[in-house]
């Protein structure tokens, strides 16, 4: 499988550099440049060093965002994840009713974010709502808008919602490629349901478990359309994760530099955090 | 497995998923005194008229003409440029490649939140704010690292004999690669444009901020239902509903694939 060594493929490289650079590369140095630097208003810039970063890295009300936004990547992926595996092995194998599932199940998917968003926050409400009515129906005292736990409970179900279809749909591609010999090898050997799952189609699925847990971490990570129209980062900042914090810091407030030193940080952390799940992932793969 | 026991998991889950999206197509058929009066699981007196205030609004209808327009301009887009580097990604070893494999990688992590605001004075300096292109190149970010990814695996599926063989036979490489390669890997394309089509047709905050009047995608224009006399309802529905239409219409064709696509080629 050795490819050859020709550097002249650059050239077919060439025309994605040119547009990642002026869509990524020059948007990032702009924040680099904003990061370090203060202004007095009039396009007068001083510099400033690292005294961004510092109030950044020292900011309470940051902090509060950044724990909000790991909670809520943490009980995402710890829903999703095996409820997605479970769904997995529940879809029907072939023929008419699988592909109808999966059409159904990629729906979700497809869905503007804002009207994600929109659904569920019409979908909650107490008045017009069906869940909303439902539950104050059966006596709960549920209101997304005023209690900052029944927010989260709705943005945690909405996110399920969501995307939960698409670790399934990962899983489903992995078990498929079982080939049946390995399940009436098990047979044979009279393993468990338990002991199939755990041998032979953990393994396989470990491929795609790992794009799975890596794309919903960052999306859940960089969640902002959803939440910012069912609760609008509500009631107080019960729901502002960290990109609706920094919009309104960078479009609300105009704070460009302290903005620019949050968004590098924040960028940053992401990709501290999908490495620390790339390595670990992969070495428990090579160990199962 | 216990059939049984699955057929009742996934009716549960299916209507998990459909519920929701049954109560908006449900409110898009009430009128608004109806919506807010009565709670009924149905329309009790179905109207379409929601549907035709959008339909014979400009400023409703333009919503989804300009969306439209900005995510097929970034489908073209990214996948032009995409095809030419996923091969040199799947067929060869070069300087710096698994780097720059590796950068592109993080642009699909960056969070647009932290493009917004220069990418709206990048597009402001350069005069294109307000425009389609604007768009569609903001979704480059994340649109063109994804092309890559699906478009090498299922190119990396490809045996390189064949490029081989036709190079002894004389083809050229753009000839080689239009005429021969790429209907090999036509459903990786497919699937490709599907998913360039969905990521751009679902993001909001970058089309939000890079346009105000001429290319305002139809989801910034929802947000015109809330006025003095509070929030029509039924027409935010309808025109809810109204964007769910193209994702549904495509999926049909490309089901067996998705599950593909997002495992970026590599099942």
């Amino acid at each position: 499988m050795d490819k050859p060594v020709n550097n002249r493929a650059w050239f077919l490289v060439l025309p994605v550099l040119v547009i990642v650079a002026f869509s990524a590369v020059i948007p990032l140095m702009t924040v680099v440049n904003y990061s370090v630097q203060d202004t007095f208003g009039n396009n007068q810039f001083f510099w400033n060093g690292l005294g961004w970063f510092q109030d950044v890295l020292e900011s309470d009300r940051i902090h509060a965002a950044l724990g909000r936004q790991l909670l809520f990547s943490a009980i995402i992926l710890a829903i999703e994840i095996p409820l997605g595996i479970f769904i997995a092995l529940n879809m029907p194998k072939r023929g008419f009713w699988a592909s109808l599932v999966l059409v159904l199940m990629a729906l979700p998917l497809l869905i503007p974010w804002n009207v994600v968003g929109t659904i569920w926050q019409v979908f909650g409400r107490v008045d017009i709502g069906l869940l909303g009515h439902t539950l104050a129906a059966l006596g709960f005292d549920y209101n997304y808008v005023n209690d900052p736990i029944d927010a989260w409970a709705t943005i945690i179900v909405m996110d399920v919602w969501h995307w939960t279809s698409l670790v399934a749909l990962l899983c489903y591609a992995g078990l498929q490629s079982i080939p049946d010999a390995y399940y009436q090898a098990a047979r044979i050997d009279q393993a468990s349901r338990w002991g199939v799952f755990r041998y032979i189609e953990l393994p396989k699925m470990s491929g795609v478990l790992l794009i799975a847990v890596l794309l919903r971490f960052m999306d859940s990570f960089m969640i902002y359309t959803e939440p910012f129209v069912a609760t609008g980062g509500g009631p107080g900042n019960a729901t502002t994760f960290l990109s609706i914090d920094l919009v309104k810091m960078a479009i609300g407030q105009f704070d460009l530099g302290p903005a620019a030193a949050f968004s590098l940080i924040y960028f940053l952390v992401i990709l501290l955090i999908s490495w620390v799940f790339y390595t670990v992932m992969t070495a428990q793969r090579e160990a199962l | 497995m216990a059939s049984r026991g699955s057929a009742v998991v996934m009716t549960l889950y299916l209507l998990f998923l459909l519920v929701p999206i049954y109560w908006l197509v449900n409110m898009s058929l009430k009128t608004n005194a109806e919506i807010t009066g009565t709670f009924s699981l149905y329309p009790l007196n179905p109207t379409l008229n929601n549907y035709r205030v959008i339909l014979t609004d400009s400023s409703w209808y333009m919503g989804y003409v300009n969306s439209l327009i900005y995510v097929v301009m970034n489908t073209a887009l990214s996948l032009a440029v995409a095809l030419p580097a996923a091969y040199a990604f799947s067929r060869y070893r070069f300087l710096g490649d698994k780097h720059l494999f590796f950068w592109l990688l993080t642009n699909r992590m960056a969070p647009p939140a932290v493009f917004a605001l220069p990418f709206f004075q990048l597009y402001s300096a350069v005069g294109l704010f307000d425009t389609h292109i604007a768009v569609a190149l903001a979704h480059c970010l994340f649109n063109v690292p994804l092309a890559v990814w699906i478009l090498e695996g299922f190119m990396s599926g490809v045996p390189r004999e064949i490029d081989e063989t036709a190079y002894i036979d004389g083809y050229s490489f753009p000839r080689f690669f239009v005429r021969i390669f790429m209907p090999l890997i036509a459903s990786g394309i497919g699937v490709a444009a599907f998913f360039c089509f969905m990521f751009s047709w679902v993001e909001l905050l970058l089309s939000r901020t890079l346009t105000s009047v001429n290319a305002k995608p139809i989801a910034a224009t929802m947000t015109r239902t809330v006025s003095a006399s509070g929030l029509d309802w039924g027409v935010l529905a309808a025109a809810g509903v109204l964007t769910i239409l193209p994702g549904a219409l495509v999926i049909w064709f490309v089901r067996n694939y998705i599950a593909k696509g997002f495992a970026l080629g590599r099942v």
